[in-house]
């Protein structure tokens, strides 16, 4: 089964996208913030990481470059949730290894197209 | 608390009779002074044998007491009393039929004790003929509705507006009797 | 696939009334002069999660309105903003005007935008208005709804706009020619996955361009160094094809330019290689339908981990069904744990007392006692672990205080100090948001009645700034709050004076200092000379008390003029439960509290007077306390009328005793309050009811209301006054 680590300090985000990911047959791992996110990840078998960029503690940029170093992280695609104002922070996230991005607000339809395409 | 339980039956197993169709509305009817009433059955929770009942200080006389229905506290209504009716000693067919009523203040479980438990009809909504106005001195408007079934007549409740309202309707029998002379 | 987002509404209400508290004991602790980074990040995140979570649910006002609040934050934030106080001020009334949306969001009812668009007003302008700054994170487009694909648009080559018009009804044949960062692939993006998506656009004909690939020698396997050209003959706009290399226009070269137009329904054009390659090129098989694209796997290196076979399950409807609309409570994943071992304990003492059940004979009966300790034992440390569930940091309550403090002092001209102890101190969250009334309006008295102007403090020889200390703790089963300010404390003279006007006290009545500051707790009673905005605004000391009460719980005050006073609160740590006294009434079981007992005793008939109007009054040393006989208030056939042959169980409430007649006193145990409200209604004189062991129900006495029902309600030096004759129901 596929596996999805989901990362967001909100906890309504992370149960939505949960939620969706899980209906649509998906295993989803969730995390709070970056720390926990690749404390998950070191466990292994994520296949895609869904991470919020505005997050306590370990924020998703230093997340994304953090597992870019992990040899079972090369290629995963790692996409950032962000929001259509933060244009700057997209460029960071591709910088720090970010393989695209979800804009804020998506409804479950749109997440879930997105997923599918990635990951084939 | 045994016996009750043994007698208690799920309304699932109870006998359906009359003519089968999805767009009737099913009704428990009950047997009080030899009148049968009718309740909605979507509204009945399960029926139990009479068991003894905590009282409720300074509470209407027609308000038995509370008992322990798993674990929640229901109240216990003597619907031969609420209607003026004239008391009976319960015996081992009394029955308490606990019912889910719609309140202003949310759903409410209450039971209530009537004389028997008769039978269950399937009722399409053109089957019931509505209760006449009888003029303000006779309050109406816990009921439903009459329908004639086998020639019998059969008063459907509304246990919403009889159980569910703040201030408690006047209700009596003569109500009743005038409400069922007026049909003839 | 559709969801009912409305299934996360209230785990969102929640996080967000939580993001702005912390919002706003954030700002609250913000130095304007030294911004410290954590606490503004802090606050930006708050704002930032706000705005994400209310536009995915839909909440565009909210939504729309934290966007300017992040926008100022992210400017401060990043340095670019000097914070000023003015942006403080405008900070809190936004968390309390995001406050009230949400609360009416919550309600489902309408929400009223005219304080929002002032605010939102208020932010454009000081972002416009003053030092221009990076506009990167500054487009307000209200509804924020909007997303932003253009941004691929700029770095692809413009087509002719005759082309990009006509995109809708005609069939073009596009060349792609995408030249990737060699870092592509670790990216984690995928060639493979673009071809596929643009496959599905259209007829798709790829050749991939291998020239620029170094020696074997010199090839990094994880670098990206082919180039593709496609055809792609379809109907889509070219912002389709443009939102496909969304993830990837930064950093590689793709140009898109149209190279014949076709009408929809005619065949499909032949594709012209029109950029010329210097370098040969190897031809791949054009996609046709078949959406994924075959390459040599050699060619790439991440070809090897291309599309993985997807589990495509039905929805597994995860049972949590409908969000349900009761709050909620959030619990520390430590507590469920502890929980889930205990149960794992039950368990285990279960199958030892089944598998001793079954084959028992006399000589185990140690065995069987021991079992029967171990489960009085698990259920015990079960109840209250359970318990501890509903327990939550009385901090929620506090915290509320920091704002309401600074806000009162600028009105009042006061400086005062706040210092809050004890705030892990652990109650229910039903007494929580029961207590949470009563402590403003202490906290607002102690403020606007016991702390001193600046002024007058000098002149009493006291530092400027007044101290309100909250402080809780816990005392047996009990937690303790105190609200203690270092303000002129009571006024004797005035209470007394005030108690004499009202008739409260005779003109001579002596009294001791602890009498005459209970006095404040009596109805209608305020010394404040003028009501102020700030307090006495009509509830009074003994509506606080009797909330109290209504808790289960006491409140008393100890003052000294001129030091100040300490209010204290004692409240049991749960609703939940209740340790009981079973009595006997005539045939019936009821329970006292018995924290309200003071003693039971078999009562001595000439301390017995009988009072006129009807009561009888019983001496219990230097007291005269009213005897309530429950079988007439209630209604009960009693055992007997002859008080000599009764029981007497004195009660306390606040400080008024009155003595209960009873049949018989039965054992004590604790006791599982349950509601009689939630199916029947409040009756008088009955707090509610608990299953007793043969399961049997037995209601649960209300004190208060029962020294009501008595017609007792005054108080005197000498114990109650009895007013006006028994009132009771029909």
């Amino acid at each position: 089964m596929t596996k999805i680590l989901a990362v967001d300090d909100s906890a309504s985000m992370r149960q939505m996208v949960s939620f969706t990911l899980q209906g649509a047959g998906y295993e989803v791992v969730e995390a709070c913030d970056g720390q926990d996110a690749f404390n998950k990840a070191k466990l292994g078998g994520v296949d895609l990481v869904l991470s919020d960029v505005n997050m306590p503690v370990m924020d998703g940029i230093t997340l994304i470059k953090n597992l870019r170093t992990l040899p079972n992280y090369k290629f995963t695609p790692i996409l950032m949730l962000t929001t259509e104002s933060a244009a700057d922070k997209k460029s960071e996230g591709k910088a720090a290894g970010a393989t695209g991005w979800i804009v804020k607000p998506f409804n479950p339809d749109q997440l879930l197209n997105t997923i599918k395409k990635v990951l084939g | 608390m045994n016996a009750a339980e043994d007698r208690a039956y799920d309304n699932s197993e109870l006998d359906v009779s009359g003519r089968e169709n999805d767009q009737m509305d099913q009704y428990l009817t009950f047997i009080m002074a030899s009148e049968e009433y009718g309740v909605d059955i979507l509204s009945v929770q399960e029926i139990r044998g009479w068991e003894s009942v905590t009282p409720i200080p300074n509470a209407p006389s027609h308000v038995k007491g509370v008992i322990n229905l798993r674990g929640t506290i229901v109240p216990i209504i003597d619907l031969r009393q609420r209607f003026g009716l004239e008391n009976v000693e319960y015996g081992p067919l009394t029955v308490v039929i606990v019912l889910k009523v719609a309140t202003r203040k949310g759903a409410r479980v209450m039971g209530i004790v009537v004389d028997a438990v008769s039978d269950v009809y399937s009722l399409a909504g053109d089957d019931m003929k509505s209760a006449p106005d009888l003029g303000d001195h006779v309050n109406t408007q816990y009921i439903k509705g009459l329908v004639n079934v086998n020639s019998k007549m059969v008063i459907l409740l509304d246990i919403n507006e009889l159980l569910g309202a703040d201030t408690i309707p006047d209700v009596s029998i003569n109500a009743i009797k005038e409400l069922k002379e007026s049909q003839h | 696939m559709s969801i009912d987002l409305s299934q996360f509404h209230q785990v969102f209400f929640e996080e967000s009334f939580e993001g702005l508290q912390v919002m706003e004991s954030s700002l609250l602790e913000l130095d304007c002069e030294n911004v410290d980074s954590e606490t503004i990040n802090s606050i930006f995140r708050a704002a930032h999660s706000i705005k994400g979570s209310s536009s995915t649910f839909g909440f565009a006002e909210v939504a729309e309105f934290t966007h300017v609040l992040e926008t100022l934050l992210d400017q401060v934030r990043e340095g670019t903003r000097q914070l000023l106080p003015d942006h403080v001020d405008l900070l809190l009334q936004s968390v309390d005007c995001l406050r009230g949306m949400l609360t009416a969001l919550q309600a489902q009812e309408t929400v009223d935008t005219a304080q929002s668009s002032v605010l939102i007003q208020a932010f454009n302008d000081i972002l416009e208005g003053r030092q221009p700054v990076t506009q990167s994170a500054s487009t307000p487009d209200g509804t924020g709804s909007e997303q932003s694909v253009a941004d691929a648009s700029h770095s692809a080559e413009a087509s002719d706009a005759h082309l990009d018009a006509a995109a809708d009804t005609e069939t073009i044949t596009w060349h792609i020619r995408f030249v990737p960062d060699i870092n592509l692939l670790r990216t984690g993006n995928e060639p493979l996955r673009m071809f596929r998506e643009l496959a599905e656009l259209g007829e798709l004909e790829v050749q991939v361009d291998a020239g620029k690939v170094p020696d074997l020698a010199l090839l990094h396997p994880e670098e990206c160094h082919l180039i593709w050209d496609m055809h792609l003959t379809t109907i889509r706009p070219q912002s389709d094809i443009e939102e496909i290399f969304e993830w990837v226009v930064d950093d590689s070269d793709i140009s898109i330019s149209a190279t014949a137009g076709v009408f929809s329904g005619g065949p499909a054009a032949i594709p012209e290689t029109s950029v010329s390659d210097p370098v040969a090129t190897s031809p791949v098989e054009s996609a046709e339908a078949t959406p994924a694209t075959p390459l040599p796997a050699a060619s790439t290196a991440g070809a090897g981990k291309a599309a993985k076979p997807q589990a495509s399950k039905p929805a597994a409807s995860a049972g949590s069904g409908k969000g349900s609309e009761s709050t909620s409570i959030r619990v520390a994943i430590e507590k469920i744990d502890n929980l889930v071992n205990l149960v794992g304990e039950l368990v285990i003492t279960q199958s030892m007392l089944g598998q001793l059940g079954s084959e028992f004979d006399v000589s185990k009966l140690q065995k069987l006692q021991e079992g029967l300790a171990q489960l009085e034992h698990n259920t015990r440390e079960l109840q209250e672990s359970v318990m501890r569930i509903r327990m939550l940091p009385i901090s929620f309550t506090f915290s509320r205080f920091p704002r309401m403090v600074r806000d009162l002092s600028k009105q009042l001209g006061k400086k005062i100090e706040l210092k809050l102890l004890g705030e892990q101190t652990e109650l229910d969250k039903t007494v929580m948001e029961k207590i949470g009334d009563p402590l403003v309006h202490l906290v607002r008295n102690a403020l606007d009645h016991g702390l001193e102007t600046p002024k007058d403090r000098r002149a009493a020889g006291k530092p400027e700034t007044g101290t309100i200390t909250l402080n809780a703790f816990h005392q047996g089963g009990n937690i303790i709050i105190e609200i203690i300010d270092d303000g002129k404390g009571l006024n004797r003279e005035k209470i007394l004076a005030k108690a004499r006007n009202n008739g409260v006290i005779g003109e001579n009545e002596v009294l001791s200092d602890e009498q005459i500051q209970e006095l404040i707790f009596q109805p209608g009673f305020s010394t404040a000379e003028q009501v102020t905005d700030v307090s006495g605004r009509g509830v009074g000391m003994d509506v606080v008390r009797r909330n109290i009460q209504e808790l289960n719980g006491s409140i008393e005050v100890k003052s000294i003029e001129g030091e100040g006073s300490t209010f204290t609160i004692r409240l049991p740590l749960t609703l939940a439960i209740l340790d009981g006294q079973l009595i006997d009434v005539g045939r019936q079981t009821f329970i006292i509290p018995l924290v309200s007992i003071v003693e039971s005793l078999q009562p001595d008939m000439s301390l017995i007077n009988h009072v006129a109007g009807g009561c009888d009054v019983f001496r219990l040393r230097d007291e005269y306390i009213p005897i309530i006989k429950l079988w007439e208030i209630f209604g009960v056939e009693p055992r007997t009328n002859n008080l000599a042959e009764s029981l007497l169980v004195v009660v306390e409430v606040g400080n008024a005793k009155v003595a209960l007649v009873v049949d018989d006193l039965l054992g004590q145990q604790q006791v599982v309050i349950k509601s009689m409200e939630t199916n029947y209604k409040k009756v008088d004189g009955i707090s509610g009811a608990t299953i007793l062991g043969d399961g049997t129900v037995s209601l649960i006495l209300d004190i208060t209301d029962l020294i009501h029902m008595a017609g007792v309600h005054q108080q005197s030096k000498n114990g109650l006054k009895l007013v006006a004759s028994k009132t009771r129901a029909a």
